[in-house]
């Protein structure tokens, strides 16, 4: 895959679909694509974050481990992005994420991420309601899981 | 040394100074003929009668008998010349051999400064007197006796010369000397003085450039080069002021000299032409005399220069020498002399009342008093300045106490030669030095103390010419080409010394450090032949290895007949590793030959095409960047600088095509396209057609490449070893992956698991032994110096170490294991650790603790590690 390609599968991820074409160009040129084979880890819970991950190709999962083993709690596939909330908030990686068969990623490493979310504002925009989104499915799941509890 | 420069030419010299005396004597007689000679020309073979006449027996006409006193001329010219050829010649070689004698006395007495001393003096002021200062101390030298000996000859015999002719031309040619001769010391005597300031000024100049250098850091650090340079324009100014009245008074000197000696002639044109009128004066005699007054004026004025030279050497000698004689250096057999019987330093240590001040009279040691049986552990702790790294330089007599006294093994080492201190005495400080050689040589430096075997006839300073001149310029004779491991204390054979060497890497903890050297280091260690040829063996292991685990997609290997997607497009032409300059990547796009290549397959204008596509993306992503973004240095073709440039090159390629371009322009395009790395730029722009033709130039290149310029690349070879490349990358002989995560990880670590298996390890570490460590060990880091220093003294195998804080800069957690491997390593051995931090003390069976110069406490750890002690104190600082 060359980069105009990558260049036109960033376009659909909603993300950047906003950003002009050049600048997803320089974002792609300075990211590197990498594959995994099945079950190589793309990062660890607890690691401190250093890049985020596009998924251009296959599917990955995102473990979380608790008291009594790992817990699959997403399925990752085409187009999603994963791994910038360790790098937006400077925290541990809080979760695990995991090659299910063979995938391909765009690594975007933290100072072009940072770099392209001060330099737009868009993204900025689109990442918040991103984030806003994943804080509402977490809400109402935690909403079921009270109800739940309660009967 | 001899306190004037005439005494060490005397002493020094004697003996050549005679026989150039002697050869200047007969050199005269022929001087004399050639002068006189023309006369008896002009007077009696031109202007004489009386022919033929008599001569050796045989009758001559007047031609005949002009031509053969012609000849005689012509014969006596050339035996002058000789004389004046050899005695330069001898004269040179004599004044070379005196100074090389002079520089080696120099750095001898460096070599035997008391430590103290270098507080005073610096490398910036040593440096030059011993190179440049005493440079034309060796021309001097060798004119000492003889110029003046021949110049006045020659002068006398000029006078004597035109006295016979006339006296009183004779008498007006000197007429003015005496005034010279009065006047002219007397000008130069400030000329003198202001010689002795200059040199003094350059001194300070180059201490202050020695000093920046050292100190760049911190003028850096602390935006102070405005000041430096303020500084050193002061300095340049005096050096400026002090030339200049130099000049003028020089000058005025030399003015002074060529006034009378054109003064001269005017007595010879008026009174010599008075008495040739009234015919006292034949006018043969007056042109012979003329001419001899033209010769006069070069030895006078040579005279007059030696004197000005004579003057000079003499204060650069004063202040020279007055610089290396030093109180209490070393004594030349303290510093050279073998023993005569091997002397053991195995044996209890006992310190007496022991004292030490420093210049001021500041008591750094007072009243020591303890004893160390054979084969002790002692560490000792105590308050930083609290005496005890003094006592440890002490104790390896690189100090020498001011009162009382340290007896190893019974015997005072106070006046011992270096030849048993310095092997049997170890001692590592807390900066310990590591020469710009290889690491290997480095820790050889330990045992080097004696040559021994027959030294290498071949090489060049120990060829027999070579250790003649040596010899008589009273140099060391000892052979640089021999032998000069000391075997003996190492306590090994020359076989099994890497062997060893590989063990001490493994007790200071310097092994892996040096296995990562030879992974990146090249093939330049002996045996390089099988070395080579078990590397090749591990190559096709990592690559069977890699198949086996299912990871041989990590590296794409170099084939002859493919293109290697993970390599610069440079490299999948070259298919080698450029040696030297000519094939490098910023050059091959200039290269004739590498254009020639490119023209045959028919690449050149697809080549600036998709340099001009390069560079269009790279101006398109890159132009709105700030110039000082991180992203040039990462990711760029081109740098920021040549951006605005690359600009502009566009819009002329838009304007009038590619074609329509200057060469100029052109090959800048055509530089681009050998940087690309197809799978990691994903640029697209390297399409299957290109590959092929470039897998054909590859082919065209290799086969037409003129043997001239063989040199400059070593191909890739699946079956021969690379001597341009790293270890690592013969073994990989192929590109590891782009676009594979980890693959670097996971290639490193069935590289390493392949080198354990084919027993490559000490192959390999051999090879990072012969890494360099770089200007003053600058390659190296703090902790490797130190662990290479450690080591080096392990390797002799002294009777009593002394670690003087010698871990302190290793990272603290490795401090107490390293320290624990040298006790094991020096298991029968007297240990005296300096401990920075009193918990390292722990391990050993006593501990000292010393404040302010006196021992206040000893005993073992465990009774001293009870409240209220110093000790106890110390450790609670940690």
């Amino acid at each position: 895959m060359s980069l105009n390609e990558e260049v036109e599968l960033l376009k659909n991820i909603p993300l950047f679909a906003k950003i002009e074409p050049s600048k997803l160009k320089l974002l792609a040129f300075t990211s590197e694509r990498l594959n995994y084979a099945d079950g190589q880890v793309l990062f660890s819970q607890g690691d401190t974050g250093d890049a985020a991950y596009i998924i251009i190709d296959g599917t990955a999962s995102v473990l979380i481990g608790t008291g009594n083993g790992t817990v699959e709690v997403a399925q990752l596939s085409k187009g999603d992005v994963v791994g910038e909330i360790a790098i937006l908030c400077d925290v541990p990686r809080t979760a695990t994420v995991q090659a299910k068969e063979s995938l391909t990623t765009l690594k975007i490493n933290k100072e072009a991420f940072f770099r392209l979310v001060t330099d737009f504002p868009q993204i900025a925009v689109e990442i918040m309601r991103e984030l806003a989104g994943r804080l509402e499915q977490t809400n109402i799941k935690l909403r079921a899981a009270l109800s739940d509890n309660g009967n | 040394m001899e306190p004037t420069i005439f005494r060490f030419i005397f002493r020094h010299s004697k003996k050549e100074q005679i026989f150039l005396l002697v050869l200047t004597g007969l050199s005269f007689p022929f001087l004399y003929y050639s002068l006189d000679l023309p006369k008896t020309i002009i007077n009696q073979a031109i202007g004489g009668k009386d022919f033929p006449r008599d001569l050796f027996g045989y009758q001559f006409d007047q031609i005949p008998y002009l031509l053969l006193l012609s000849v005689i001329f012509l014969a006596l010219v050339c035996i002058n010349g000789a004389f004046k050829y050899y005695i330069n010649v001898y004269r040179g070689q004599l004044g070379e051999r005196m100074l090389r004698r002079l520089r080696y006395d120099l750095y001898a007495r460096v070599l035997r400064f008391p430590l103290p001393h270098f507080k005073r003096v610096s490398q910036g002021e040593v440096i030059p007197m011993i190179t440049a200062e005493v440079e034309p101390l060796g021309g001097f030298i060798g004119d000492s006796v003889s110029l003046p000996a021949f110049q006045g000859g020659t002068l006398l015999t000029i006078l004597i010369f035109m006295f016979v002719q006339d006296p009183i031309l004779g008498t007006a040619a000197i007429a003015l000397y005496p005034i010279q001769g009065y006047i002219i010391p007397k000008l130069q005597r400030r000329v003198n003085e202001l010689g002795k300031e200059r040199v003094k000024a350059v001194r300070n100049l180059s201490d202050r450039i020695g000093e920046s250098i050292s100190g760049v850091q911190e003028i850096h650090a602390n935006n102070t080069a405005r000041f430096a340079l303020a500084n050193f324009t002061a300095r340049l100014g005096e050096i400026y002021t002090i030339r200049y009245e130099i000049y003028r008074r020089k000058f005025f000197i030399k003015f002074l000299n060529n006034f009378i000696a054109q003064l001269t002639p005017f007595f010879f044109y008026s009174i010599g032409g008075v008495l040739v009128i009234k015919g006292d004066l034949t006018f043969g005699a007056l042109v012979a005399i003329l001419a001899a007054y033209k010769d006069l004026s070069a030895p006078w004025k040579e005279l007059l220069t030696y004197y000005q030279r004579k003057e000079d050497s003499r204060i650069k000698y004063d202040q020279v020498i007055e610089q290396f004689d030093t109180a209490g250096s070393l004594s030349e057999a303290q510093q050279l002399d073998e023993p005569e019987e091997p002397v053991s330093l195995a044996g209890p240590v006992v310190v007496r009342n022991l004292g030490l001040k420093d210049d001021d009279g500041e008591i750094l040691l007072e009243n020591v008093n303890f004893e160390i049986k054979q084969g002790e552990k002692i560490a000792i702790a105590g308050p930083g300045g609290g005496g005890k790294d003094m006592l440890a330089m002490v104790a390896a007599r690189l100090l020498s106490p001011t009162s009382g006294s340290i007896t190893m093994n019974g015997i005072d080492i106070a006046g011992l030669p270096e030849a048993v201190t310095g092997r049997r005495i170890g001692y590592v400080g807390p900066g310990a030095f590591v020469f710009s050689r290889t690491i290997r040589e480095n820790l050889l430096m330990g045992a080097r103390h004696f040559p021994h075997g027959d030294p290498d006839p071949d090489c060049f300073p120990d060829a027999p010419a070579q250790r003649l001149a040596a010899e008589a310029a009273g140099n060391s004779l000892d052979p640089i080409s021999a032998h000069w491991v000391d075997y003996q204390a190492v306590g090994i054979d020359e076989e099994n010394l890497n062997v060893r060497l590989a063990d001490l890497l493994r007790v200071v903890g310097l092994e892996d450090e040096v296995y990562a050297f030879g992974l990146r280091g090249s093939l330049n260690v002996a045996g390089k032949e099988e070395a080579g040829h078990r590397i090749l063996g591990a190559r096709s292991k990592l690559r069977s290895r890699l198949e086996e685990l299912g990871l041989d997609h990590l590296i794409e290997p170099f084939d002859a007949e493919k293109f290697n997607t993970n390599a610069t497009v440079a490299e999948n032409l070259l298919f080698g590793t450029p040696v030297g300059e000519q094939f490098r990547l910023d050059h091959l796009a200039g290269d004739p030959y590498v254009r020639s290549i490119l023209d045959k397959v028919g690449l050149t204008e697809d080549f600036i095409r998709i340099g001009r596509d390069v560079a269009t993306t790279m101006v398109e992503l890159f132009k709105d960047l700030p110039p000082d973004h991180e992203f040039f240095a990462q990711y760029a073709f081109i740098s920021a600088d040549d951006l605005p440039d690359f600009q502009t090159l566009l819009q002329r390629a838009d304007r009038v095509g590619l074609e329509g371009m200057e060469p100029a322009d052109r090959n800048r395009f055509l530089e681009l396209p050998f940087k690309l790395i197809p799978a990691r730029h994903r640029l697209g722009m390297i399409e299957d057609d290109q590959q092929t033709r470039i897998l054909e130039a590859r082919k065209a290149f290799r086969e037409g490449l003129p043997e001239e310029q063989r040199s400059a690349l070593e191909f890739f070879s699946v079956d021969q070893f690379n001597l341009a490349a790293s270890v690592q990358d013969n073994i990989l002989f192929g590109k590891i992956a782009y676009g594979q995560a980890d693959a670097g990880n996971r290639v490193g670590a069935v590289l390493a698991e392949v080198i354990e298996s084919e027993g490559l390890r000490d192959t390999v570490i051999l090879i990072g032994l012969g890494a360099e460590a770089g200007i003053a060990g600058s390659r190296l880091t703090a902790p490797q110096r130190q662990k290479v220093a450690i080591a080096r003294m392990l390797l002799r195998r002294p009777d009593i170490l002394i670690l003087n804080e010698a871990v302190s800069t290793l990272d603290s957690g490795v401090q107490g294991p390293t320290i624990a491997r040298i006790l094991n390593e020096a298991a029968d051995r007297t240990v005296i650790l300096i401990a920075h931090r009193a918990r390292l003390a722990q391990p050993f069976d006593r501990v000292l603790v010393m404040r302010g110069g006196r021992v206040i406490e000893d005993g073992s750890f465990d009774t001293l590690d009870k409240e209220g002690t110093a000790l106890r104190a110390l450790l609670d600082e940690e």
